[in-house]
């Protein structure tokens, strides 16, 4: 095991990339430390399985290299990485037994029969298929054939990386829950180096200690879900991590005032001149409701109670706001006012978010 | 969902009822009815019983002929099938090369059968056929008119020749119908070249190889065209197989009550035998 390093990697699916969009990566470079726990996170067709099929070997990068420690890996086969990966969508051996199944990846390394079965015998007991390691693998539910997938995936252990491509797509939700538990606990026990591609954000962050967030073809953030969450990185991370997401709201930034509807809001940073789409950025949780003359002026749509706090979905100007309510606190009948907490204010050039300029801060 | 039922709907089969009468019920009555009658010139027919059946069964010529015909269908599919799935497995999966395969197969199945016969007819011959005449200057002695083994050879190659592109179109399908994933999941799981093909494509070819075994069993064993033109049956009696018989017999001697006894027992072998092979590979497909 050792540290998967991404070197300036990039991939195009087409022979001869020219512009940007050709690109299914954009370049990177990426450090998964051994034996983290980390998620990807992004929309349908942002490259996140593009990216896990290079470090898996699948596939071969246009640019760039694979290190493994500080061995080059670009050219070697998904055999020599001896890496796992689970797919989207199950894939068992139809004619073979589950037992059989499992110990697939066992057998073609070679190892003796007794390890086989040992190890065979404890997946199944943490995939819950026990009594059904004799059963032919055809004709399973699509449930239990990829809870196989999985087991295959987790059944090898001297492997560099288990990769997981949203693996939990066609399980039902109380199973889920159960192998995502099981999973982590596979993390704690054997500190095995993960990468979970999802796209739900409660799936990513029960999973992972690192979320890498991907957005077109480009890693836009990586960090703790903490981090994700206060500072998100680029407006998409903002509006992706959360629920909902982040505020967005244009505006014209002067040192450390905000213009947002003719309303000029302080900020809790000065910022230099900004050249392009400048937004403000603030998440509901820290939002308040208000009367009278003070904030932005925002009308409601409509309150939504989802438990232990509501959602208020409403407009200021053009743009769509959100602001939560805890439970117990009042919504004013006549609230036609929103009150951003500056301190997690952050601001947004061209969708990247901009580092407040120490020079200007504010008195 | 509620489905009425109603028996009446049996109505609407009966279009194709009488349409399946005509073209197969009918003249195959006509073959049962030769098949118990000794017919004399005038349309004069006397009832023989089951006497052509038996003569049939016990014809020591026609146990021959049936000899020589198992032996070629075995020869036939024991050659065919696994040729036409390494074939198919050396495909290129996509891409201009792709389609210039497929034409490229598909070329001997769009042949006439009897010009097929013509071809390798000529094709061999030693006088002035490419293939025979590049054996007999290599020194070899090759003649299919006078010597059985080479008309033999001569027969089995063109129909390897003729048949193995359907072996390998289907087989071509099965393969394309696999899905990315079991290939990159066998790749993760380190399986070999070898376990790659026996527990993903074979299994997922199981069901175009059962047509491919049915379609080339009942086709060779039928086989009349290609060797009546390239043999006549010959040398004696050495490629005459079950149809080149049964025509000899029914057209040629005009003896239509064994000819007809013939037929129908031919019809069984093969109906027989063709669900054999159906049972066989279908139990095995749906495993225990």
């Amino acid at each position: 095991m050792a540290q998967i390093i991404l070197e300036n990697l990039s991939h195009s699916y087409l022979p001869n990339p020219s512009k940007d969009e050709d690109w299914a990566l954009k370049p990177m470079t990426l450090t998964w430390e051994d034996g983290g726990a980390y998620a990807l996170l992004g929309s349908s067709g942002c490259g996140k399985s593009t990216l896990l099929n290079i470090i898996s070997g699948l596939l071969r990068p246009s640019r760039g290299r694979v290190l493994f420690g500080d061995r080059d890996m670009t050219g070697l086969s998904t055999m020599e990485r001896n890496i796992a990966q689970v797919f989207q969508f199950p894939v068992v051996y139809d004619t073979m037994s589950v037992r059989d199944n499992l110990a697939f990846p066992l057998r073609n390394r070679g190892l003796p029969q007794d390890q086989v079965a040992a190890r065979v015998a404890e997946v199944a007991e943490m995939i819950g298929m026990r009594d059904m390691l004799d059963r032919r693998a055809r004709g399973l539910t699509a449930d239990a054939k990829q809870k196989i997938s999985l087991g295959r995936g987790m059944v090898r252990q001297d492997v560099n990386a288990i990769l997981f491509d949203e693996p939990l797509t066609v399980i039902d939700p109380h199973m889920k829950w159960e192998l995502r538990t099981q999973l982590k606990d596979l993390h704690r026990r054997f500190g095995h180096t993960m990468i979970y591609v999802t796209h739900d954000q409660t799936e990513a962050l029960t999973f992972a200690d690192q979320v890498v967030v991907m957005y077109d073809g480009r890693v836009v953030q990586a960090g703790t879900p903490q981090a994700l969450f206060d500072a998100p990185e680029h407006t998409f991370v903002g509006y992706f991590i959360g629920s909902p997401g982040m505020n967005l709201m244009d505006a014209r930034i002067e040192g450390a005032t905000a213009h947002i509807e003719g309303v000029q809001l302080p900020l809790a940073h000065g910022y230099g001149a900004l050249e392009g789409k400048t937004q403000l950025g603030i998440r509901p949780e820290f939002l308040r409701l208000g009367t009278g003359q003070e904030g932005l002026p925002y009308t409601i749509r409509r309150i939504e109670d989802v438990g232990h706090h509501r959602i208020v979905r409403g407009h200021v100007g053009k743009a769509d706001v959100n602001v939560i309510v805890p439970e117990g606190q009042p919504i004013p009948a006549d609230a036609n006012r929103v009150l951003p907490d500056p301190v997690h204010a952050h601001v947004y050039l061209d969708d990247w978010r901009v580092a407040p300029s120490n020079l200007e801060r504010a008195a | 969902m509620e489905k009425p039922v109603n028996n009446r709907a049996w109505f609407l089969v009966l279009p194709v009822l009488l349409l399946v009468a005509f073209s197969a019920i009918l003249p195959l009555m006509t073959v049962v009815n030769y098949s118990v009658q000794d017919t004399f010139g005038g349309n004069q027919f006397f009832w023989a019983g089951l006497d052509w059946f038996e003569e049939v069964i016990h014809s020591d010529r026609i146990r021959a002929a049936l000899g020589r015909q198992v032996l070629f269908s075995a020869i036939i599919l024991a050659i065919e099938i696994p040729l036409g799935i390494f074939v198919a497995l050396n495909m290129p999966k996509k891409g201009i090369w792709a389609s210039f395969c497929l034409v490229l197969m598909a070329l001997p199945l769009l042949i006439p059968w009897n010009v097929v016969g013509t071809i390798w007819q000529v094709f061999g011959r030693v006088d002035i056929g490419l293939l025979g005449y590049t054996l007999r200057k290599l020194g070899i002695s090759y003649n299919y008119v006078n010597n059985a083994m080479d008309a033999w050879i001569t027969v089995i190659v063109m129909d390897v020749w003729h048949w193995t592109s359907l072996v390998a179109l289907l087989c071509y399908a099965g393969l394309q119908s696999i899905p990315d994933a079991y290939y990159q999941a066998a790749k993760i799981d380190q399986a070999s070249r070898w376990k790659v093909f026996r527990y993903i494509e074979l299994p997922k070819m199981q069901g175009v190889l059962l047509i491919a075994v049915l379609l080339r069993f009942m086709d060779s064993f039928m086989i009349y065209t290609e060797p009546f033109v390239v043999t006549g049956g010959g040398p004696g009696n050495a490629t005459t197989f079950l149809s080149i018989d049964l025509v000899k017999m029914a057209v040629g001697q005009f003896d239509l009550g064994p000819a007809a006894a013939f037929s129908l027992i031919y019809f069984l072998v093969i109906l027989l035998i063709s669900f054999v092979f159906y049972t066989v590979m279908t139990r095995q497909k749906e495993g225990e």
